[in-house]
Parts: C-alpha cells; sequence; structure tokens
C-alpha cells in the first residue's frame, strides 16, 4: 500500500477530526469488498456523512489516511459527486427533481412555491438550518411526478398546495 | 428492513399475469412488497440457475443469444453476444458481472420496481451471468437516492447467502460466487458502463475509452461484464423455459425476443408500468394501458424511451416497440418507457430544460460536449425568452452534427442531442418563433460556461 500524500495542502496544518469507531470498522469492513481499497472511497464518505451531515475537511484526510491514497484523490471524488457535500447542509435535505417529466408535470411551479415559502434557492439552506433545497435527476418516479425526496423518503405527485404540508412533519 | 407495500408503479401488482406469459412480473405481490426468498423458491425461483450450473459457458451465452435478449438498458446490444465476447479460458483470471442499477436515464422507473420487489430474479440473473462469463464475484451498482432497493437487495442478498445460493458453493455445486451492492453517489454520467467501472473502483466517473472493451479489460483490469437490472432478469425464464418459448413470447415483426417493461408518463390517464411482449405497438400502450391522454389535453409528441430518444408525431403511434420498430421511424427504443408530449409544452422550453440536464450531467472530459451543451442551452434560453437571432436554429442543428454519434468520447453528447433534432425537424416552427433579431445582434456576452 502506498503511503498517504497530502497534495492539497501539505503545509498547512491538518484540520482535527475525530473518526468515530463504528465509522472506521464501517469503512474497514467496505474495504474488504473490493481489490483495492481505494474502491471504498465513495463509500467512506457517505459514512461520514451520514454522521456529520456533510464532510468537513478533516474527513478528508482521515479517509486518506485509512485508505492509504493521496488526500487530493479523496477530494476529487468528493467534489465530482453531487450527492456528497462538502459544505454545510441543513438537517433535511430536500432534492427536488427537474428532469424532463416532471418538468412536464408542473416541477417549475413546485419549485417557486418552495423557494417563496423556504425564502431559499435551489442550492441554499433555510436561515433556521432546517432545509437544503436542491436539484436532482430523474428519481424514477416519474409515473407520479412531480418527484421529490425529503432525507430517505419519496414523494409525488408533489404539488404547490401540498409540498409545505409534506415538510411538515420534518422537523 | 424493507417490509412496506410500494404503490408506485400504477397498476402492476394489479394486471393478471401469468407465468407463461410474465416472466418478470408473474410473481408480484398483489402488496407491492418484496418477494422473499420462501417465495420466490415456491414459484420456481433459482431453477434457471441450476439449470445453468449443468451448462458450459459459452453454451449459456448461446442459448441467451438465441433467444434474442438485447440489453434493456438503452443501447439494445444482445447479451449473448456480449456474454461471448467476454475474455475467457485457463490463463485469464475470473472477472466480474457488474449490474447497472444506476437507473438515471429521465422518465425510468422500471429497474426500480424490479429491485424493491423481485431481488431475487436479478441475484438469479447475476448467478447466470457469472457461470456464462466466469466471474468469480458480482457488484450492483445501486444509484445512491434508491433507499427502498438497497434495503431489498441487501435482504435478498442475506437470504442468498445464508441458503447457499451465494457464496463458496452455489447452490451446493462447486461454483463459487458472491455479490456486493455498491451505492453510488450521484451523477447520470455514473450509468455509462466504462465510467461506471471507474466510479466501482472509487475514482470520478469519467468514460474510458473503448478499446479496450470492458469484456477485455475492466475493473482492476480484468474481465467485466455490465448488464442493466432487467437484462439480468430475463436470464433465469430464458434458462428455465427455454429459447423458443422466449422468442415465442414477442409478437411477430420484432427481432427482439420477450416481454419488456414498457411504460407511459406525462398528462395521462393512467401513467404506468406494463409487461407487454416486445413489439406490442406504442398505440396500444398509449391507448389501452395509459387510456390515453387527461381530458383537457392533446398528444402533440411523444418520445419512445428515455431524454436520450428523439420526439415522434403522434402518428407514429403505430409503431412497435422493439429495436427494429422503432429504428424504422428513425429513433431508439432506449429504455422502453415513452413520455407523452401535450399540446400545452412549448418545445423549444421542454429543450432548454432537457439541454440543461445534459450540461449538467456532462462529465466535462471532452470538449465538444463540455462546450457544446452549455451553449445550446444558452441558444435555447433566448429563444425561450423570444430573443433568438437569425440563424440560431442553423447552430443548433449545427452543433446537433457536431456532438453526435463517432465525435465525442462517450454516448452522453450524442443522447443529448438526438431529442434536439428530432425536436427541430417536426417542431421548426416553435424554433423559429423565437427569432426576433437579425443575425449576430443578439448574443453579444460569451457564452457562459459553468452556470447551468
Ligand atoms: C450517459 C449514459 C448513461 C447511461 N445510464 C445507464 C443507466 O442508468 N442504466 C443502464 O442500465 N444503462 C445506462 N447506460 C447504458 C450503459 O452504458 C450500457 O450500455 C448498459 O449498462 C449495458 O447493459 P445492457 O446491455 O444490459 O443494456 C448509459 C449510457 C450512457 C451513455
Ligand atoms: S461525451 Fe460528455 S459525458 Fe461523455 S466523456 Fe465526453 S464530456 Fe464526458
Ligand atoms: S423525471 Fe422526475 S422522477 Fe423521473
Amino acid at each position: 500500500m502506498t503511503q498517504p500524500t497530502s497534495l492539497i495542502a501539505s503545509d498547512r496544518a491538518r484540520p482535527e477530526f475525530d473518526m468515530h469507531d463504528e465509522d472506521r470498522h464501517a469503512i474497514e469492513h467496505e474495504m474488504s469488498h473490493y481489490e483495492n481499497p481505494r474502491a471504498a472511497s465513495i463509500g467512506a464518505l457517505k459514512i461520514v456523512q451520514k454522521r456529520h451531515g456533510w464532510v468537513p475537511d478533516g474527513a478528508i484526510y482521515a479517509i486518506s489516511d485509512i485508505l492509504g491514497i493521496p488526500s487530493s484523490d479523496v477530494e476529487g471524488v468528493a467534489t465530482f459527486y453531487s450527492l456528497i457535500f462538502r459544505q454545510p447542509v441543513g438537517r433535511h435535505v430536500i432534492l427536488l427533481c427537474d428532469s424532463m417529466t416532471c418538468y412536464i408535470d408542473g416541477y417549475e411551479a413546485v419549485k417557486e412555491a418552495l423557494a417563496r415559502q423556504l425564502g431559499i434557492q435551489m442550492g441554499q439552506t433555510t436561515e433556521d438550518g432546517r432545509f437544503t433545497l436542491l436539484p436532482v435527476c430523474c428519481l424514477g418516479n416519474c409515473d407520479k411526478g412531480p418527484a421529490m425526496m425529503v432525507d430517505e423518503d419519496i414523494h409525488g405527485p408533489v404539488t404547490p398546495d401540498n409540498v409545505m404540508q409534506l415538510l411538515e412533519t420534518y422537523s | 428492513m424493507s417490509t412496506r407495500p410500494f404503490a408506485s408503479f400504477g397498476t402492476i401488482n394489479a394486471m393478471p399475469r401469468a407465468e407463461e406469459t410474465h416472466p418478470l412480473t408473474w410473481r408480484l405481490r398483489d402488496d407491492g412488497a418484496m418477494v422473499a426468498l420462501d417465495e420466490y423458491r415456491d414459484k420456481h425461483g433459482y431453477e434457471g440457475a441450476k439449470n445453468a450450473l449443468d451448462m458450459k459457458g459459452d453454451d449459456i451465452s448461446e442459448l441467451v443469444k438465441d433467444a434474442g435478449l438485447k440489453g434493456r438498458g438503452g443501447a439494445g446490444f444482445p447479451a449473448g453476444v456480449k456474454w461471448s465476447l467476454t475474455a475467457k479460458g485457463e490463463e485469464m483470471p475470473r472477472g466480474y458481472v457488474v449490474c447497472n442499477a444506476d437507473e438515471m436515464e429521465p422518465n425510468t422507473y422500471k429497474d426500480r420496481m424490479l429491485m424493491e420487489q423481485m431481488p431475487h430474479l436479478l441475484i438469479e440473473g447475476m448467478i447466470i451471468s457469472a457461470l456464462a462469463n466466469n466471474a468469480f464475484r458480482g457488484y450492483i451498482f445501486l444509484r445512491g437516492e434508491y433507499h427502498d432497493a438497497a434495503a431489498s437487495i441487501e435482504r435478498a442478498l442475506a437470504e442468498a447467502r445464508e441458503a447457499g445460493i451465494l457464496g463458496t458453493s452455489v447452490l451446493g455445486s462447486e461454483f463459487d460466487f458472491d455479490i456486493f451492492l455498491h451505492t453510488g453517489a450521484g451523477r447520470y454520467i455514473c450509468g455509462e458502463e466504462t465510467a461506471l467501472i471507474n466510479s466501482l473502483e472509487g475514482r470520478r466517473a469519467n468514460p474510458r475509452s473503448k478499446p479496450p472493451f470492458p469484456g477485455q479489460s475492466g475493473a482492476w483490469g480484468k474481465p467485466t461484464v455490465v448488464n442493466n437490472v432487467e437484462t439480468l432478469c430475463n436470464a433465469p425464464p430464458i434458462l428455465y423455459h427455454g429459447k423458443a418459448w422466449y422468442l415465442g413470447l414477442a409478437l411477430e415483426g420484432s427481432d427482439d425476443g420477450g416481454t419488456k417493461l414498457f411504460g407511459f408518463t406525462g398528462q395521462i390517464k393512467n401513467p404506468g408500468l406494463w409487461e407487454l411482449p416486445l413489439g406490442t405497438t406504442a398505440r396500444e400502450i398509449f391507448e389501452d394501458y395509459a387510456q390515453g391522454m387527461k381530458d383537457g389535453y392533446r398528444l402533440k409528441a411523444w418520445q419512445p424511451g428515455g431524454a436520450g430518444t428523439g420526439f415522434l408525431l403522434p402518428e407514429h403511434l403505430s409503431a412497435q416497440m422493439c429495436s427494429n420498430g422503432i429504428a424504422d421511424v428513425g429513433t431508439r427504443m432506449g429504455t422502453g418507457l415513452s413520455l407523452a408530449v401535450d399540446h400545452t409544452v412549448n418545445m423549444v422550453s421542454l429543450l432548454r430544460n432537457m439541454e440543461e440536464f445534459f450540461a449538467r450531467e456532462s462529465c466535462g472530459w471532452c470538449t465538444p460536449c463540455r462546450d457544446g451543451l452549455p451553449w445550446t442551452v444558452k441558444l435555447l434560453r433566448s429563444l425561450e425568452r423570444g430573443e433568438g437571432e437569425q440563424g440560431d436554429i442553423e447552430i443548433l442543428e449545427e452543433l446537433t452534427g457536431k456532438l453526435g454519434p463517432g465525435k465525442t468520447f462517450c454516448a452522453h453528447a450524442p443522447g443529448a442531442v438526438e431529442p434536439l433534432a428530432s425536436a427541430i425537424q417536426y417542431f421548426r416552427d416553435e424554433f423559429e418563433q423565437g427569432i426576433s433579431h437579425p443575425r449576430r445582434a443578439a448574443h453579444a456576452e460569451p457564452i457562459p460556461v459553468g452556470s447551468i
């Protein structure tokens, strides 16, 4: 295994990060599923994100240490994938499908209703830290569009009239 | 653990269906819950894999080829042919079978149903593929948002390992094979099979150059076969009932064997998903199953199978849904789940939405796609606002050529321009209505890149 080399911020101090034991074990378990530990990088980022809500800088280094790959590679992966968050998000993440079927079914009206009621645009988090609103590709719920995912729950058809009521259960 | 009923697939759980005619859906429960191992086995589950264990790998590929099974992930490549081309033999290391469960093609929701409700059918299909391709391990590459499907698959994998169906001696044989679930973290491009392999290896999902094809050198340099969920789910019934039966499922005129999960969405009365013979006409699906347009809506155009397929007119509904049937009317069947575009939808606005999607999801690797797609978005946005200039449509047409098949590193850009080319072909007047300026009078500012 190659020694971890930090190519991003080699001279800077590494931000503190306490990898939870359980998470470390979960990452090591993931690694055992592949020929090469690098393959667990996306899984590792998801494990960290599940606990913290997002992936802080320090976690990038911690993951690179566990996997034995450069931290720049971990960062490269973290910034490529849209469901890995490199900045804090709200307690609940709203993924609103903006693909064509939902577009035909009225996605734009839902987006406007959400923006108005939550006071945020796509990519933003509400002031109280409750919701982050993000666009997503087709959620595979097109027969019930417009579709929306909140955390791990799929909803549809979502309308400007029912969307706020749907969100009420997420405190 | 996922035991709650899934109510998201129209009436698929309520349709009359039988083993002889509905190989993919006959076992579905009325309540839409996952078909667990006991029930699956009671209904001839894993019998196809048992037959495959008694066969030579090449004979399995041959059988699947003769049965006329074409890939269901969008490209329609014959599955048996792909399997026969995988590098195998004494001197080759055993490789991988990878299930493409990244389902992100807009308007596609078929693999999700199969994985949530029929995960054992997929596992059995992967065992058969592993036998044909001499693979030692399988991965199910599942998109990260499919949480219910992940729960069903994890449960089914645990059941299968426990029952000796996966592991060191598959179904009591000397064949060893296991499957792991790999969940993704977004990005449409992961569904392109070589990008998927990069992503599986823990890299950014940029496609790889071909050759070498994955069947020669794929995941970690080993022979790797990538197949769609629905493709793999067709292998068990072929192995159990044989090729003549499978070929006979499709209607006359279809070059493809078997049945297919078809769908229709949009402003129609009964959006849903149905298992029907390949070669069923689009009109029958649209009128009899989807029950036509909602009151007050007229059908203006339709798209046979996902964002990357071309638009067709209502008169084309007479086409048979199968690869040759849709090729005859000038596009591809794609994923086979169709979208109705109603008379209230402006084609320029719809294409603007679609090209925003394709531009955002470009992996950025090659220039025509990375720069060309944002350009189409810019032109479509100005046409949508009625601020286009003379020559814009011609530029769009030129771009559909320059981003077409063979001009880019992968099929993402060709898929992006196929609907655009057909929309201009059939609805040119709507594009023309967006032009209000003479040539070179409107677009003073440079093309924005990265603001999609
Ligand atoms: C941009 C792009 C996205 C794709 N997405 C998917 C997908 O989500 N699921 C899928 O099965 N195939 C997808 N494909 C097709 C795959 O590259 C490949 O053809 C397919 O997985 C092969 O399986 P099959 O022969 O069983 O259809 C995509 C292709 C491209 C170019
Ligand atoms: S065509 Fe687009 S998605 Fe495919 S490799 Fe090129 S830039 Fe990436
Ligand atoms: S297009 Fe929105 S869920 Fe499929």
